[in-house]
């Protein structure tokens, strides 16, 4: 039995149908990357799962029981998500923000606990941003601000954790940084993890369960050193490439076949 | 090993962090009680007959003397009593806008409350011809429908701070449309009437406003002190709320008709005061440094504002004292651009 999955989804904005009859299970202990093109419906999938948004049909299932009959503050408990944008409030200090996690933990009469400093100054360390306690957020470069936001949703110590293109904006070294922070969570503190990513390359290296979509509906998943090849990137992508080994870590890598030029003797593979 | 170096570091700057802020804006907000009742103090001391800070004081404990007791109790107090309690009510109000909409230029203007009672009570006073307490009636329930109004018109799977503001803008310019109309085609004596209830007076204010205003905000300031708590959270944008199990639309929509009634309470009290919903949050603001709505020294801010206002009113041209309205405007105004200054200066702005 899983504890996240989505039963027979159908997904829509407005008039425009995303996802129609989707079924899909978060493996327990997985970090599960989602890939696919633009509009695929990857992100919005995600947020179904995270009850962002209420599927037309079908329903999320949370521990067994339908998301939505669950009270909000308990699946906050169980079930983290960091959003692709979130607004930080005027000159609020990277601590505060990341004490902000800790709601669901907290009520009218159960306000900040010992327990809630423990699992705040956790989350700073994790992410490595204890140093930055009493700076402005608005002042922090893109990838600190990042590391924040990533501490605020593990400071709610939720077994679960969605993440919607945590590595979207950042440059090419605070990307790697933020993927290396999700597979160090994944082991070392056990949470399962979902997360969007844009890069191919990187959801190779990092997932140990991968799920490529396309037009809302899923094409393949599982392990990507048994599931990615060539056929399966020009299936989801519609792009010509070769998979090679990442002479890093041997998960596949996607090398893009190269632009044609007139003339030149096609080098078929 | 190594890690537990900067955790430790982290877990000690966080609490220090964590009590610095809290502290500070509980010396803002002495501040600002000792502020008021110093006003309060000149409020009831200063005018034709003046009386001395020590005899106001005594006075106001029962121990002064007979003449100087009814000038206080009533005559001044309710007066400066009415002008505290309406502007606690406007500076929370306006808190509570600028956070739902996360604009800092938002007030109760953006349902449309304004427009609306403003509307309701030039109809009253220019067609019907209503007396004070049908005025005070009729722009609480013109503003309470038009903000019910706005609402709905801007809900779509909920309601979002930016379809608000423009449901908002759009229904208070035909509103003022149609109070311009009803200004042109009256008498001229009900458009004085109108004009100075339009800019917000207390002139005439006594006990019987008081003890409505202060029952309503006995409830709801506390109300709003407990809403606070989610509409923090919302500030983050409703995803990241949601995500930690914030009711985000019902928080909002709490929110939203605690606001209205505070408008409404004060509009009843003392007409659309301009400006105390707007400035006095964001002065409050700037004092403390805190972040989150400020509803408390927002409130407690828009108290001083107004108070100061009014003695400013009644005596900056003592032969022709001043509607409320008309200070309000400049003094808060001139205090938020004092201190952007200030802090453009320090080089945070």
């Amino acid at each position: 039995m899983t504890r996240l999955l989505g039963e027979r989804l159908t997904l829509s904005y407005d008039d425009r149908t995303v996802a129609a009859d989707l079924d899909v299970t978060i493996p327990d202990g997985s970090f599960t990357v989602v890939v696919g093109p633009n509009a695929c419906g990857k992100s919005t999938m995600l947020r179904a799962l995270a009850r962002m948004i209420k599927p037309r049909e079908g329903q999320v299932l949370l521990d067994g029981h339908a998301i939505t009959s669950l009270p909000s503050k308990e699946v906050a408990r169980r079930l983290g998500l960091l959003p692709q944008s979130s607004i930080a409030p005027d000159a609020i200090t990277v601590a505060d923000l990341v004490a902000r996690g800790r709601y669901p933990h907290q009520g009218l009469l159960r306000q900040w606990s010992p327990r809630d400093e423990e699992a705040v100054s956790a989350a700073m360390a994790a992410t490595r941003v204890g140093d930055l306690a009493d700076r402005h957020v608005d002042e922090l470069s893109g990838g600190q601000r990042q590391r924040v936001w990533l501490a605020m949703a593990l400071a709610q110590e939720t077994p679960l954790l969605l993440l919607d293109e945590p590595t979207t904006f950042l440059d090419i070294t605070h990307q790697i940084e933020v993927l290396d922070l999700c597979a160090e969570l994944h082991e070392d503190q056990g949470r399962t993890l979902v997360a969007v990513l844009h890069d191919l390359n990187h959801a190779c290296r990092y997932a140990t369960h991968l799920i490529a979509m396309r037009e809302g509906a899923i094409v393949a998943e599982g392990d990507p050193r048994t599931i990615v090849d060539a056929d399966l990137v020009e299936a989801v992508f519609g792009l010509r490439c070769r998979v090679v080994d990442d002479p890093e870590t041997g998960t596949p890598l996607v090398v893009p076949a190269a632009r044609r030029r007139a003339g030149a003797a096609s080098s078929s593979s | 090993m190594i890690a537990t170096a900067p955790a430790q570091r982290g877990a000690a700057a966080l609490a220090a962090v964590r009590r610095a802020a809290p502290r500070r804006t509980l010396g803002v907000c002495g501040g600002l009680t000792l502020a008021v009742l110093a006003l309060l103090v000149v409020a009831v001391g200063t005018g034709d007959y003046p009386i001395a800070p020590l005899d106001v004081v005594k006075a106001l404990v029962g121990q002064g003397d007979s003449a100087t007791s009814f000038v206080v109790e009533t005559l001044r107090l309710p007066r400066a009593l009415t002008a505290l309690l309406a502007g606690a009510a406007l500076g929370a109000a306006g808190a509570i806008f600028q956070s739902v909409s996360r604009n800092p230029l938002g007030s109760p203007d953006i349902i449309g409350f304004t427009a609306g009672s403003s509307a309701a009570a030039v109809f009253e006073i220019t067609v019907i011809g209503g007396g004070t307490v049908a005025v005070a009636a009729g722009s609480m329930i013109g503003g309470l429908l038009t903000a019910l109004a706005v609402y709905g018109l801007a809900f779509r799977d909920g309601v979002q701070g930016y379809r608000l503001v423009l449901v908002g803008i759009g229904i208070s310019a035909m509103l003022e449309a149609l109070v311009n109309y009803l200004l042109t085609r009256a008498k001229i004596e009900d458009v004085q009437a109108a004009s100075v209830w339009l800019t917000g007076s207390l002139n005439g204010r006594g006990w019987e406003h008081v003890w409505p205003t202060l029952a309503a905000l006995g409830v709801l300031l506390p109300a709003c002190a407990l809403l606070q708590r989610d509409l923090k959270m919302v500030e983050m944008g409703d995803d990241t709320a949601k995500a930690l199990g914030v009711s985000v639309e019902r928080s909002r929509l709490s929110n939203i008709v605690v606001g209205v009634l505070l408008t409404a309470v004060a509009t009843a009290a003392c007409g659309p005061v301009a400006f105390v919903a707007l400035t006095a949050p964001q002065i409050a603001r700037r004092l403390t440094g805190a972040t989150g709505p400020g509803v408390m020294t927002a409130a407690m801010m828009g108290a001083a504002l107004m108070l100061a206002s009014d003695v400013l009113a009644q005596r900056l041209f003592p032969s022709t004292p001043l509607p409320v309205g008309v200070v309000t405007g400049a003094l808060g105004g001139l205090y938020l651009i004092w201190l952007l200054a200030l802090e453009a200066r320090r080089g945070r702005a």
